[in-house]
């Protein structure tokens, strides 16, 4: 199977072919919010993050900034910077430099002169790269050049019945024509970290699969807080989940039954080819959908069962539903109705096949609902609070 | 019409699609067949029931894994929750 991509000169294959006006620290997001606004073909978003970030912390943000320019979406990249960020305009460049060798130009505010010269400058920049961005056209390629990232919010229990079970099925598919596909959301392993360690290729991923839980409920008792006692919640109860392990193995089966083979940090570049891999995310939506984005996922599918109208501006994300009523009442959101997998009267595989088709056409440049919408919302993971 | 859904094959519960009434019967498509069972008790809609009968200490299936021990003997029929399947940690061998 293929779908028509963009050649990048690292070699990888895009489904979009954005320029990207990237705010190094939260000092640079309204400029690059008014440089973009001038440009049709650029794209920005807000980064909250890039100052007074502990050492950890600042690592998450740059991956992700590293990551966004590094990914094949993505045609080429203007950094802007106010100057006297924690996130140094030299170690941005430095870390984008590390993954790809794609087209990049920077502005710092300060040395510039300011909002008006900077947004000057970078808006002929941004207008230089959407013109030679335009002149690529797409080429066919095998569907093993595809990352898939796999996601789910605002789940009910139809999730766990229909949504998540033909992602999984989906995954699979994928898997087996040797493509990446990406299972996250590290809370939602809770309960169930045993059934995943098992189906781990190895020793080494199977302990990391441990590791990544055990690290979670480390860093949330730093705090004081405990979260095995207390789920499934009374609201699960209600809803008919009676165990821990339930809960979590409908939120697992996003990643269907293939073996998986390894375990990313957040936002590290994954590899093609590699059929199932975990990285480990936050539950937080717009943040564990920029760490798959970040990490190289052209494409998030997106299970919903209340329904939610998050995007992403680097990756499409297509959102998926197995609740019948919210896909009637927030249609204008929700790009698969998977309600049959629940209620028929066609199986599983046959639903696969459409959602396939209809993910392939996403590829080809197709856009969900939330690129037409425009929604572009990031959030990246943070361990502590600010300094 | 099915009022119920199968996850995996090796699963020993069954989840009601919609709400089913004691003394009715829950219709699940398996392996391209309809199947019928005679529900014992109310369901709720998104509730587990038995598929089959389950034994005390027996492991009770969804999705093809592991969700819980069953506290007492259940039948055929039953609904499947908290109160009859006991949160115990899977014994894990490796």
């Amino acid at each position: 199977m293929k779908f028509w991509g963009y050649r990048r000169p690292d070699g990888k294959v895009g489904i979009r072919n954005h320029v990207l006006i990237l705010p190094a620290s939260v000092c640079a997001s309204d400029t690059t919010r008014i440089i973009a606004s001038q440009v049709s073909g650029a794209i920005t978003f807000n980064n909250q993050n890039g100052c007074s970030q502990v050492p950890p912390d600042m690592k998450l943000t740059m991956d992700i900034l590293a990551g966004y320019a590094a990914n094949p979406n993505i045609y080429g990249t203007v950094v802007v910077s106010l100057g006297c960020e924690g996130c140094q305009m030299d170690l941005v460049v430095d870390a984008i430099r590390q993954r790809t060798n794609k087209p990049l130009k920077t502005l710092i505010i300060q040395q510039e002169g300011g909002t008006i010269k900077t947004v000057e400058k970078g808006v002929r920049y941004a207008q230089e790269m959407v013109q030679e961005a335009a002149l690529l056209r797409r080429e066919e390629f095998p569907v093993s050049e595809l990352i898939l990232g796999t996601n789910c919010g605002g789940s009910d229990p139809s999730s766990g019945l229909g949504s998540n079970p033909l992602v999984g099925s989906l995954s699979d598919r994928l898997v087996g024509m040797g493509a990446t596909s990406v299972l996250c959301e590290t809370t939602e392993f809770l309960g169930a970290e045993h059934i995943l360690a098992r189906r781990a290729v190895n020793k080494q991923v199977h302990d990391k699969i441990y590791d990544i839980v055990y690290r979670y409920e480390e860093s949330l008792k730093m705090i004081g807080q405990e979260i095995r006692s207390g789920n499934p919640s009374p609201g699960n109860i209600a809803g008919g989940l009676t165990t821990l392990e339930e809960k979590s193995l409908g939120c697992i089966h996003k990643g269907g039954e293939s073996p998986i083979n390894a375990v990313y940090e957040y936002a590290e570049p994954m590899k093609t080819g590699h059929g199932l891999v975990i990285m480990d995310t936050p539950s937080n939506d717009a943040a564990s959908v920029a760490g798959l984005i970040a990490g190289g996922c052209q494409l998030v599918v997106f299970t919903t069962g209340l329904g939610t109208p998050t995007g992403n501006a680097v990756a499409p994300v297509m959102k998926i539903t197995a609740n019948k009523n919210t896909y009637q009442t927030m249609r204008d959101n929700l790009d698969f109705d998977a309600s049959h997998v629940i209620y028929g009267p066609e199986s599983l595989a046959e639903i696969t096949e459409d959602f396939l088709h209809d993910v392939i056409e996403i590829c080809n440049g197709k856009l969900v609902k939330a690129e037409a919408l425009g929604y572009i919302e990031t959030a990246i993971s943070r361990a502590c609070n600010y300094m | 019409m099915r009022n119920a859904m199968i996850i995996n094959e090796k699963d020993n519960v069954i989840v009601a699609i919609e709400p089913i009434a004691e003394g009715s019967e829950a219709v699940y498509m398996f392996k391209g067949e309809y199947h019928k069972l005679p529900v014992v008790e109310d369901i709720p809609m998104y509730h587990k029931l038995a598929r089959t009968d389950i034994a005390q200490g027996e492991q009770v299936i969804k999705y093809g894994e592991y969700i819980g021990e069953a506290g007492c003997a259940i039948a055929a029929g039953s609904h499947v929750h908290t109160h009859n399947v006991l949160s115990v940690r899977e014994r894990v061998t490796d």
